[in-house]
């Protein structure tokens, strides 16, 4: 019953593959040399105008690519399931560089599967690889946090209530510095603007989605951005209410064209394109890849008919600034809105800080709280 | 020994072996009837979409039957759904329609993850059976607290028992974001991991974790229960005709609260084995849905725990293949749900026929002339 029994049957089962395989049951469509089959799993659908669409986008992008096979599934839950379903695509299709893009399926499900097959690269999404891991296994993630600065900047021009809302999944790391960055872009603007943040507590629940929107409205929020898995609803809600909205994750500007102010974008076809490459040319890939806005793995959505000159400029000019490098979000002196002190003055965090990454707190001005 | 066949007709005493055994004839026949109209129908459904229903079956097969590896992943992915089904399938027996199955799991994965750290330097000899029974203990309160709601309370148990699962999601979302969280879990809130030597391992030679066996080996016992001791009899008595079982003296609101609380002790199980046996952890990852598929395989099998086993392999393999049919055939993921809707609705259908079709007069028939 105990994990040693585990590389026994590791060690047994595989040779049943390998058998099976040279008996042609298993191998699937023949791979010509050289040809590259590339799988993407998906948390949820791959059109729901958010995380999983923006891995989906850029899947499209590789599909296009030469001596490139592109093989999908989406919908695949945090269980069994993904350690399945790579294995699936492994000895079904033939897959040998594997995307499952959602952060709960690194650990511990991609690095029970990556030790089985040696022969395949598993990347992963937002997962913190570190020494030790299986080395055909990495992670790559970018600063989107910069983004929602931007989007906090056109945010601050276009609210006239000071007051800009965000409907956030859960008070995570990730979550927290996007909240934090789109207040302080907006308070670059104007330092008495507020942020309320409503945490749903699910990374897609609609109904909860809907029901903090329109919370926000009626408290007189009057630009809304989100992180959740898929923005739509937030959007479509935060439109219907008069609201501006930001986006996020992909380019929702099709869903509210006049509300739209910007959006702070994946650009993961950068990331998958210099892997695929590197894995054709035969060439090593890092196993811990990050960038920004410089970088190419982040994008900013044109800015919407609504954005007015002067947030125009500063918009542009603080996007130079970033992708001149050295830019910090969090920059003291800071506080906490509990009121501790979380960056003394003269101390800054630039958007490759891993500090950064254990984020825990919500920057005054915020209204809301992580517990 | 089924209750039909204790009271033969009177002047027929010759033939009385007919009548069980068309009874079983009549209740393997009614679902393979149904499955393979539900499958036509669902035949018909791609052939609207323009799509080959034989490669649709093929591709089934091959991905949830065809090789090696498939089994090995539809046997993983059925350990879960067997002892999901048998809390729904339990209940039942006494007439009692629990849907909430998913709490229990759900439960039964955190109460895991919150002695994983006080259990971690124990012997696993005592750490892990002590784990699986606590485990069972949480699902067994949550269920048999739907019970002992519908015994005094007169609440509706499904009612009851969907809601309180909500209830579990929350609590555990709770648990795992706040007094259970490691602080050391930042982009994924989980409790602290298990220890190694606390984790289960496979069985001997398979793919397939130790779980598989114990599902397997709860749906005999939950057979040999039901079917075969007089706790099980008195059981079916009561879920029959309540007052009548009430008049006989019988136990009822023990029977009740018992049964929910078995029910609720496999589902907690189930959740046992996805934090030891997968995740290593608890988080939100244990709400998957596998209470809800049990739904289906429970009201497939008829509530028979016996016939769960084949029925569970049977979805399992139809997931197993889900994602093969997205990509080879590029149709989307709700198909296989689509898929078991159609088998469910022709599975209730079926249910009409049941005790209408006679075949202890078919098998009579040659006798009677």
């Amino acid at each position: 019953m105990l994990k040693s029994l585990t590389r026994r049957h590791f060690l047994s089962t595989s040779a049943g593959f390998a058998g099976a395989a040279a008996l042609g049951g298993l191998s699937g469509p023949a791979r010509a040399s050289g040809d590259l089959t590339v799988g993407f799993i998906y948390v949820g659908p791959r059109d729901d105008y958010g995380y999983n669409q923006a891995h989906a986008e850029a899947a499209a992008v590789i599909k296009a690519m030469e001596g490139v096979t592109v093989i999908e599934e989406e919908n695949v839950a945090e269980t069994q399931d993904v350690q399945q379903t790579m294995e699936s695509m492994i000895n079904f299709d033939g897959a040998s560089l594997l995307f499952p893009t959602s952060f709960g399926y690194f650990d511990p499900h991609i690095l029970e599967v990556a030790p089985k097959y040696p022969d395949v690269r598993f990347e992963h999404c937002g997962g913190l690889w570190s020494e030790g891991m299986p080395t055909n296994t990495g992670s790559y993630f970018g600063y989107i946090g910069m983004g929602q600065y931007l989007n906090g900047i056109a945010a601050g021009h276009a609210t006239k209530t000071k007051k800009i809302g965000f409907v956030a999944a859960k008070p995570i790391p990730q979550v927290l510095l996007n909240i934090n960055s789109f207040l302080l872009g907006a308070r670059s603007v104007d330092p008495t603007i507020t942020c309320q943040v409503i945490f749903t507590g699910e990374w897609s629940m609609a109904v909860k989605e809907a029901e903090a929107t329109n919370a926000l409205a009626d408290a007189g929020v009057d630009v809304v951005t989100c992180h959740v898995d898929g923005p739509k609803v937030v959007m479509e809600t935060a439109a219907s209410r008069d609201c501006f909205i930001c986006g996020y994750h992909a380019n929702q500007s099709d869903l509210a064209p006049e509300k739209y102010l910007t959006g702070a974008e994946w650009n993961w076809a950068t990331v998958y394109k210099d892997m695929v490459e590197k894995t054709l040319a035969g060439a090593p890939i890092d196993n811990f890849v990050r960038g920004g806005l410089a970088e190419g793995f982040i994008k900013m959505s044109p800015l919407g008919p609504a954005v007015s000159d002067a947030a125009r400029n500063q918009f542009e000019a603080t996007k130079a600034k970033i992708l001149d490098g050295g830019f910090a979000v969090i920059e003291g002196p800071l506080k906490d809105n509990a009121g501790n002190e979380i960056a003394p003055a003269g101390t800054a965090y630039e958007e490759t800080d891993v500090a950064l990454e254990s984020m825990s707190y919500l920057v005054e001005g915020v209204i809301g709280s992580t517990s | 020994m089924s209750v039909a066949g204790d009271l033969p007709k009177a002047g027929a005493p010759s033939r009385a072996w007919v009548i069980p055994l068309a009874a079983r004839i009549e209740g393997l026949l009614l679902p393979v009837a149904a499955l393979l109209a539900g499958f036509a129908a669902f035949a018909l459904f791609l052939l609207l979409l323009g799509k080959s229903p034989v490669d649709f079956f093929a591709l089934v097969y091959k991905a949830g039957f065809g090789t090696a590896f498939s089994w090995s992943n539809t046997l993983s992915r059925a350990a879960p759904l067997l002892l999901a089904a048998l809390c729904v399938a339990v209940p039942a027996r006494l007439g009692l329609v629990v849907i909430g199955g998913e709490g229990a799991i759900v439960l039964g994965g955190v109460m895991v993850g919150g002695l994983a750290l006080p259990l971690s330097g124990w012997p696993p000899l005592i750490a892990m059976p002590l784990l699986a029974c606590m485990a069972a203990l949480a699902g067994a309160v949550w269920i048999g607290a739907v019970g002992a709601l519908r015994q005094w309370r007169g609440v509706n148990e499904t009612i009851a028992s969907l809601l309180m699962a909500y209830i579990a999601i929350a609590l555990m979302n709770h648990m795992v974001e706040g007094p259970l969280r490691d602080p050391a879990s930042l982009n994924k809130p989980s409790t602290a991991p298990l220890a190694e030597a606390l984790r289960v391992g496979d069985l001997p030679g398979w793919n397939v974790h130790w779980g598989l066996a114990v599902a397997v080996l709860a749906c005999i016992f939950a057979w040999v229960l039901i079917d075969r001791t007089t706790i099980g009899f008195a059981a079916r008595i009561a879920g029959g005709n309540i007052r009548a079982a009430q008049v006989q003296g019988l136990p009822v609101g023990k029977l009740v609260i018992g049964f929910t609380a078995l029910g609720g002790a496999f589902a907690g199980l189930a959740g046992y084995f996805e934090v030891s046996a997968v995740h290593g952890s608890a988080n939100a990852s244990l709400a998957s849905g596998y209470g809800y598929t049990g739904i289906l395989i429970a009201f497939l099998a008829r509530h028979n725990p016996l016939a769960i086993i084949p029925v569970a392999l049977l979805l399992a393999g139809f997931e197993a293949s889900s994602g093969l049919v997205q990509r080879r055939m590029d149709l989307p993921d709700a198909t296989m749900t689509v898929l078991q809707g159609f088998v469910f609705v022709a599975i209730l259908a079926s249910e009409t026929f049941t005790g209408r079709l006679n075949l202890a007069a078919l098998l009579t028939k040659g006798e009677q002339r």
